[in-house]
């Protein structure tokens, strides 16, 4: 594959200074590291040496540019909302992530992610999914990759979500249920890491979110800082520079991590939003599981507890380190949305723009509602991060 | 200076014999102490304790349900840490629990709680060469044996520098997997021990995949002893109590002493 000159000036990768490299140690401040069993160390340090030979590599990421562009779909938009502006009071642009390829931003650490396997002379993907736009998006690159795909998922989101496990295996990939646990996406987590250690040679652990042993936090950041770079230069177009409020939800952290990098080096206020059943930013107790030192829903003894929310995606105790390391720092807060406030939210966007948001992004929408006398008059950016198709059963079922 | 987990293994060895390291879920059913009392009588040379976590991601799946269970009966560290605190077992024992669980108490305090129950070691499997410094420090202020895990994934360069930061013993992953029987002893469970025992003089013992007195007797050809979980666990689950499990230990030790004296 070719790319133009042209194209080649208008590369949508920079660098900035407070979401740049994490420290060797895989740290941003204090949060980080890998923190794995034994037998996945060479792995997390092997991927680590290849994502950053593949990354300095211009083929790589031209290969990886012409794949968002001509695969997925890239660039997303920005669409201004006139209507739902005029109803909060506050002027409202949508990224639109929701308009990508499998329909969630989810696809761009995906293609990074399956790209660098095949780099790495990997044949087989694994991956765990809460509402399964994870799961899809990895059937889908393994299914251009012509890679071999097993998607771990809770027993209770496979119930939640059955049109996305259909999907994964319309696209050629095995769906096994996470049986432990609460069976929602931090056991997905389990069985993907225990099958991870048993297949570690042929096989890479394609994570979904900025979560996990370094150098995913990092790793899967970068293949999502397309979205902040797109966002920050439309913006630079749209508004004459960076919006007031730049806003996101998060699980793990993925959609906000992207969004944010635009921003981080600029004066917009950055606010995630998290459940308030799952509120592991706002607890601020940290842990370390999955891989990484971070902010982590526990009791006194340290068990993890159960995240609940109303939408699968967002069903996760933890957060990525580098959002604990944003908010100790001050540099970005996290907010808490209970789940009427998200139903709210999902209905308004449809009603208001003729947009079905995900319940994930409907999260970010429902503290702009929220907030919206301290936004009064501000220009505000949300990220969309997918549409709600996944999720209309689902509320068909709620508001009957 | 040798820890008492260590020499006691030592002890073992030097008689020309192979060590035998039991896995017991520490809080699985009221009668756990008197399981890991009778494990020590039936001829272990150490016993391993689990402190119950809630997610486990080196396990498989008969040792999650012990998990599991002891969790849902609302077992605690320091429930576990308060019994083996009045307890006589006769052999040193070694807790093995997720890091999680050491670091939300602190890493000082739960070293130090370790000290006080008499435990003479720990093993935390994610917590890998790289981010052990702090745990260690705490560790070694109280003289607690940490013992690391050597994978089949290493390099010999690796495997030599875990070995050289180990106490009590090297902890050799028989497989690329998790806990639990396998049918057949995997091949790489000799060949991580032998690549152990080439850059180590502490006693490499293989865990992870030996189930039966047999497989124990073959990876024996090149290990110094093994640790032994799932199949031990399983008997817990299955009610068979104290007596159940000291069977099953006994015949471990019974096929280990009948090996080395036929040769
Ligand atoms: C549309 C959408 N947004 C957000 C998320 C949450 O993930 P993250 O916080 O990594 O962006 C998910 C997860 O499934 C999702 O499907």
């Amino acid at each position: 594959m070719a790319v133009s000159a042209q194209e080649k000036t208008t590369h949508p990768y920079g660098n900035t200074s407070v979401m740049g490299d994490p420290s060797e140690s895989g740290r941003f401040g204090e949060f980080g590291g890998m923190f794995v069993p034994e037998t996945l160390v060479p792995a997390c340090q092997e991927l680590d040496r290849a994502f950053r030979s593949a990354w300095a590599d211009p083929v790589f990421r031209d290969e990886l540019y012409l794949l968002f562009r001509d695969y997925a779909g890239r660039p997303s938009p920005i669409t201004i909302c006139e209507n739902l502006s005029a109803e909060l009071g506050c002027r409202i642009l949508l990224k639109r992530e929701d308009l990508n390829h499998t329909g969630s931003h989810k696809i761009n650490s995906v293609l990074g992610q399956a790209l660098l396997a095949k780099r790495m002379g990997k044949t087989r993907l694994v991956a765990e999914t809460g509402a399964g736009q994870h799961g899809v998006a990895t059937a889908t690159a393994a299914a251009l990759f012509d890679m071999e795909c097993i998607v771990y998922m809770g027993e209770v989101d496979i119930r939640r979500q059955e049109l996305n496990v259909f999907r994964m295996k319309l696209l050629g990939s095995e769906v096994r249920a996470a049986q432990s646990g609460s069976q929602t996406l931090k056991d997905a987590v389990n069985e993907a890491m225990r099958h991870w250690v048993g297949a570690v040679e042929s096989t890479h652990y394609c994570l979904g979110s900025v979560m996990g042993p370094h150098p995913y936090p990092w790793m899967v950041r970068e293949f999502h800082r397309v979205i902040g770079v797109e966002a920050s230069q439309q913006c630079a177009s749209l508004l004459g520079g960076a919006p007031d409020v730049v806003v996101a939800c998060v699980g793990g952290g993925s959609n906000a991590a992207g969004i944010f990098s635009g921003f981080v080096d600029t004066e917009a206020a950055l606010v995630g939003v998290e459940p308030a059943g799952g509120a592991a930013l706002g607890r601020a107790v940290p842990g370390v599981v999955h891989g990484s030192h971070s902010y982590l829903m526990q009791d006194e003894w340290g068990q993890v507890l159960e995240a609940h929310s109303i939408s699968a995606g967002l069903d996760y105790p933890g957060v990525g380190p580098e959002h604990a390391h944003l908010a100790a720092t001050k540099r970005a807060r996290y907010e808490p949305i209970s789940d009427a406030q998200v139903v709210e939210a999902f209905q308004l966007l449809a009603r208001t723009e003729g947009i079905i948001p995900a319940l994930e992004p409907a999260h970010a929408l429902g503290w702009i509602m929220q907030a919206k006398d301290e936004l009064a008059g501000q220009t505000v950016l949300l990220n969309l991060s997918g549409r709600g198709d996944k999720d209309v059963a689902q509320m068909m079922e709620h508001l009957a | 200076m040798t820890g008492v987990l260590e020499a006691a293994l030592r002890a073992r060895l030097d008689r020309g014999g192979k060590c035998l390291v039991p896995y017991l879920t520490g809080g699985l059913g009221n009668d756990w102490l008197e399981t890991v009392q009778a494990a020590a009588i039936a001829g272990a040379d150490a016993v391993e304790i689990g402190i119950p976590f809630s997610d486990p991601v080196m396990d498989g799946p008969t040792i999650q349900l012990a998990n599991d269970r002891a969790l849902a009966a609302g077992v605690t560290p320091q429930q576990v840490f308060d019994r083996l605190h009045r307890a006589d077992i006769g052999v040193p024992t070694v807790v093995m629990t997720y890091g999680n669980i050491a670091y939300r108490m602190g890493y000082q305090r739960f070293a130090a709680s370790l000290a006080r129950s008499t435990v003479a070691g720990a093993i935390l499997p994610d917590i890998p060469l790289e981010e052990l410094g702090p745990w260690a420090t705490a560790a070694d202020a109280e003289a607690i044996e940490t013992v690391l895990l050597g994978a089949p994934t290493a390099s010999d360069e690796r495997l030599a520098r875990i070995a050289q930061r180990s106490r009590g013993f090297v902890y050799a992953v028989g497989l690329l997997g998790i806990t639990g029987v396998r049918e057949q002893l995997a091949a790489s469970a000799k060949v991580i021990a032998k690549r152990l025992k080439a850059v180590t003089d502490l006693p490499v013992l293989v865990g992870v995949g030996v189930g039966t007195p047999r497989q124990a007797v073959e990876v024996c050809e090149e290990a110094d002893g093994v640790v032994v979980g799932s199949a031990m666990v399983q008997r817990m689950l299955d009610g068979a109590g104290p007596d159940g499990v000291a069977e099953l230990v006994a015949e471990f030790r019974q096929a280990l002493d009948e090996s080395t004296n036929h040769c």
